[in-house]
């Protein structure tokens, strides 16, 4: 048990902190930075597209070809943000359980990680899934990253935050594929700690594109 | 799961080397997501009422926005309880990202109508 401790223990640092955690949080901070880039970038160009499909309002000939409704599907991206709020419970509950493992009241489903991790999965593919069905609707609706403006800084932000989940549930289904064979323990939660950081951080810039990007007219 | 389990004990918490934080209970985690899934809900009602011709429906929805990130990041990334030199990695970045957002915004002219 003292060597299996040992193997994971991480040596002293001069801040006396785990240089992942401090890793993570460097990287979260830069990512702050691409993210800002690309919602600026959305923004800057907000409302000078020239041809449509738009965003909010309707294009009627002869600016399209043919009458096209705003392109926006409010209800299917609600529905996806609230999948990805509770994904991030589930995150924060699968690392509680880490952390509690074999603790009294950590015993059944509800204090499984496993349980957590793939409820967790299950919600970031679903986001995926809608992220998927509005591409797909978009596509079909003529608007393309090639269309105008808004079709490329739009695919552009939405679509870079996508790659962002994708990465988040490969990592998750990782760890969930660790837990499943050798269990992950509470010497374990700094690994799951991380990859939380990181999922709970694409939660909230999709918090601020939810709202730039769909609500603000 | 009971209430009275804290998020990390002492002896689990090995996140921080050495730095002991209380983290939230799993009380306070439901009341975080039932407070996020209000605000969301609050915010695409407003989208469908009149609420959206108002010159107060931009304030109230990136005020509403703010309040979602903070709690998700205080409460949900655990930076309230975590060390100072985590909070300043992620708030120094995202204060020059603010930043250059919005000079961005006003070197392109979005403030003033262009």
């Amino acid at each position: 048990m003292t060597t299996a401790v040992a193997s994971h223990a991480h040596p002293p640092t001069s801040t006396g902190l785990d240089h992942r955690k401090i890793a993570i949080w460097a990287f979260i901070g830069s990512e702050c930075m691409l993210f800002a880039s690309l919602i600026s970038t959305y923004l800057i160009y907000k409302g000078r597209s020239v041809v449509g499909p738009f965003p909010h309002t309707a294009c009627n000939p002869p600016l399209c070809a043919v009458p096209l409704k705003p392109i926006l599907n409010i209800p299917v991206t609600s529905f996806s943000t609230f999948v990805l709020l509770m994904s991030s419970l589930a995150m924060v509950l699968a690392l509680a359980a880490v952390e509690n493992r074999g603790k009294p009241g950590y015993e059944g489903i509800l204090g499984s990680s496993k349980f957590w991790l793939l409820v967790t999965i299950i919600l970031g593919t679903t986001f995926l899934g809608c992220q998927a069905y509005e591409f797909t609707s978009f596509v079909h609706e003529g608007l393309t990253i090639r269309t105008n403006l808004f079709g490329s800084s739009f695919f552009t932000l939405t679509g870079f935050h996508g790659a962002h989940v994708t990465a988040g549930v490969l990592w998750l289904i990782t760890l969930l594929a660790i837990d499943m064979k050798r269990g992950l323990e509470p010497k374990d939660a700094l690994l799951v700690d991380i990859s939380a950081l990181y999922w709970h951080f694409v939660d909230v810039v999709w918090i601020a594109i939810f709202t730039l990007v769909y609500l603000i007219k | 799961m009971s209430d009275q389990f804290m998020h990390t004990s002492a002896e689990t918490d090995v996140h921080a080397m050495g730095e002991m934080h209380e983290h939230p209970t799993w009380k306070e985690y439901k009341w975080v997501a039932l407070i996020l899934t209000v605000i969301t809900a609050l915010e695409v009602w407003i989208y469908y009422t009149s609420l959206q011709n108002s010159p107060i429906f931009v304030p109230l929805l990136l005020f509403m926005s703010v309040v979602k990130f903070a709690i998700v990041v205080l409460f949900y990334m655990h930076l309230k309880y975590d060390h100072k030199l985590f909070k300043a990695l992620f708030t120094g970045p995202l204060i020059i990202a603010m930043c250059t957002l919005i000079a961005l915004l006003f070197l392109f002219g979005k403030f003033s109508g262009r």
